[in-house]
């Protein structure tokens, strides 16, 4: 049976880490290189690394860079940020990226899935959707790190994703992001009973408690967050441990 | 203790390279089949399809290579992932492709094999190996490694078999015969329990 993920993300801009709120007023939290040694020495299950301001500058995450956080990541690296074209997920993966995150980019090529999934693997491929929650309450993707209204509807989206290829959603909620007020249960559970692959609950998780709603409530396959872990004592291992309590099957923890 | 990591173009080096590091080894970025000869260990890593990895080791010549190092020589060797599936005789991915047969069986897609989970298999799962099993030493029954394959190997001997993981089937996740061990599981992407098995990988004594 394979385990229900707890997976840190990592918003990357300019030279250091940072975490907002509602994709907004960005604080830095740290540098990148000793954050991800940390979080290997916690037994994470995985990373997700996303350089903010790429798809807005134009840019992809500098694939040294890359390189560097790669070497020192022992658990999978999901690499996200600016990928608009099969060549750039080409230099990310040989930098030693397991799998990219797209987003931006599929609003105008959604065929990019399709093209990346077939000459890498469906696993490589993790498609963000940025979802916010209009005042009528329905939902609505947003690109360019949540700055443009794609008018796409998230559940549709998704689907149409994961027929094209998409390993896995990697699904936040802009409105909850940063907020620790909890994921969006609703957002989360309606993508993942239209979806079969795996939904990565994202976007507000402000303790242990959240965390088990998204996989017992709602459906999530992993659990991502970034503020309980930058501005808490909580830790990914404490969510694990409240996890476990809860029935859901983890990942075992081993000390050499 | 100097360890021979084979560069045939089938992935990233990175993440085995540090953690090889991390233990103490000397590690070598093999180019090229002379380098292996100095080496104590040698790790054959690779990502990607197994037709296309056994022609780069083809073109290369590594597979005179290998032989000479491991079957004549009993040089240690770990295959992972889909280095581990070249060990094997033979595998039925797009095609039929021979592999280099060190340790005998076939490769095939989990379905075949009676998985009617989704394809690839990709994350956490339990592995449950043989007791007496070098390569698992220290490590706890159902410890979890990670994985990312869609084709498997079924060894002809089941005494080749050193762990099994459960994913809709049976599913072959380490084998090894003498000096040649081979993981289906990343140990390099599995945190700390994978370091511990390139561990035992380098403590291995041939008794």
């Amino acid at each position: 049976m394979l385990k229900v993920r707890v997976i840190p993300t990592l918003l990357w801009k300019n030279f250091g880490l940072v975490k907002g709120v509602g994709f907004d007023s960005w604080r830095r939290v740290g540098p990148v290189l000793p954050t991800i040694k940390v979080y290997n020495s916690r037994e994470v299950d995985e990373l997700i690394l996303v350089d903010i301001t790429a798809s807005i500058e134009g840019h992809i995450p500098d694939h040294e860079s890359v390189s560097d956080f790669s070497h020192e990541c022992f658990v999978p690296l999901t690499v996200g940020g600016g990928i608009f074209n099969l060549s750039q997920i080409t230099s990310l993966l040989r930098a030693g990226a397991d799998k990219v995150s797209l987003n931006s980019a599929l609003f105008e090529n959604p065929g990019l899935v399709n093209d990346a999934a077939g000459q890498f693997g469906v696993q490589c491929v993790i498609v963000s959707i940025d979802a916010h929650r209009t005042e009528r309450g329905s939902y609505t993707c947003f690109s360019h790190s949540g700055t443009r209204n794609t008018n796409r509807e998230p559940l549709a989206w998704a689907k149409e994703m994961e027929d094209r290829g998409a390993g896995e959603i990697l699904l936040t909620s802009v409105e909850h992001d940063g907020t620790m007020n909890g994921y969006d249960l609703e957002l989360i559970e309606r993508v993942a009973s239209r979806v079969n692959i795996p939904v990565i609950a994202s976007g507000g998780a402000g303790n242990y408690q959240d965390m088990i709603d998204a996989v017992t409530k709602a459906g999530a396959a992993a659990v991502a967050a970034a503020s309980i872990f930058h501005f808490t004592e909580m830790t990914p291992l404490g969510a694990k441990d409240a996890m476990h309590e809860a029935g859901i099957p983890i990942r075992r923890r081993f000390e050499m | 203790m100097k360890v021979a990591l084979i560069n045939y173009g089938m992935g990233n080096l990175g993440s085995v390279r540090r953690a090889l590091e991390d233990l103490g080894a000397n590690v070598i970025i093999a180019e090229h089949p002379l380098m292996l000869l100095d080496a104590n260990r040698l790790v054959l890593p690779g990502v990607g399809s197994f037709g296309a990895g056994m022609e780069r080791l083809r073109n290369g010549g590594w597979i005179e290579a290998l032989y000479q190092q491991v079957i004549e020589h009993h040089k240690p060797i770990l295959g992972i992932c889909l280095g581990m599936q070249m060990l094997s005789g033979l595998s039925e991915e797009n095609g039929l492709h021979e592999g280099l047969n060190f340790i005998p069986g076939k490769v095939l897609r989990l379905d075949k094999l009676g998985c009617s989970l989704r394809i690839p298999h990709v994350g956490w799962n339990e592995v449950n190996y043989r007791e007496g099993m070098g390569l698992f030493n220290k490590i706890p029954q159902a410890m979890d490694f990670y994985f990312v394959h869609s084709y498997a190997v079924v060894v002809e001997d089941p005494a080749d078999v050193s762990a099994t993981t459960s994913y809709g089937t049976t599913v072959t996740s380490a084998i090894s015969r003498h000096n040649i061990f081979g993981t289906q599981f990343h140990p390099e992407k599995s945190s700390k329990s994978g370091k511990q098995i390139l561990k035992n990988f380098l403590d291995y004594t041939p008794c």
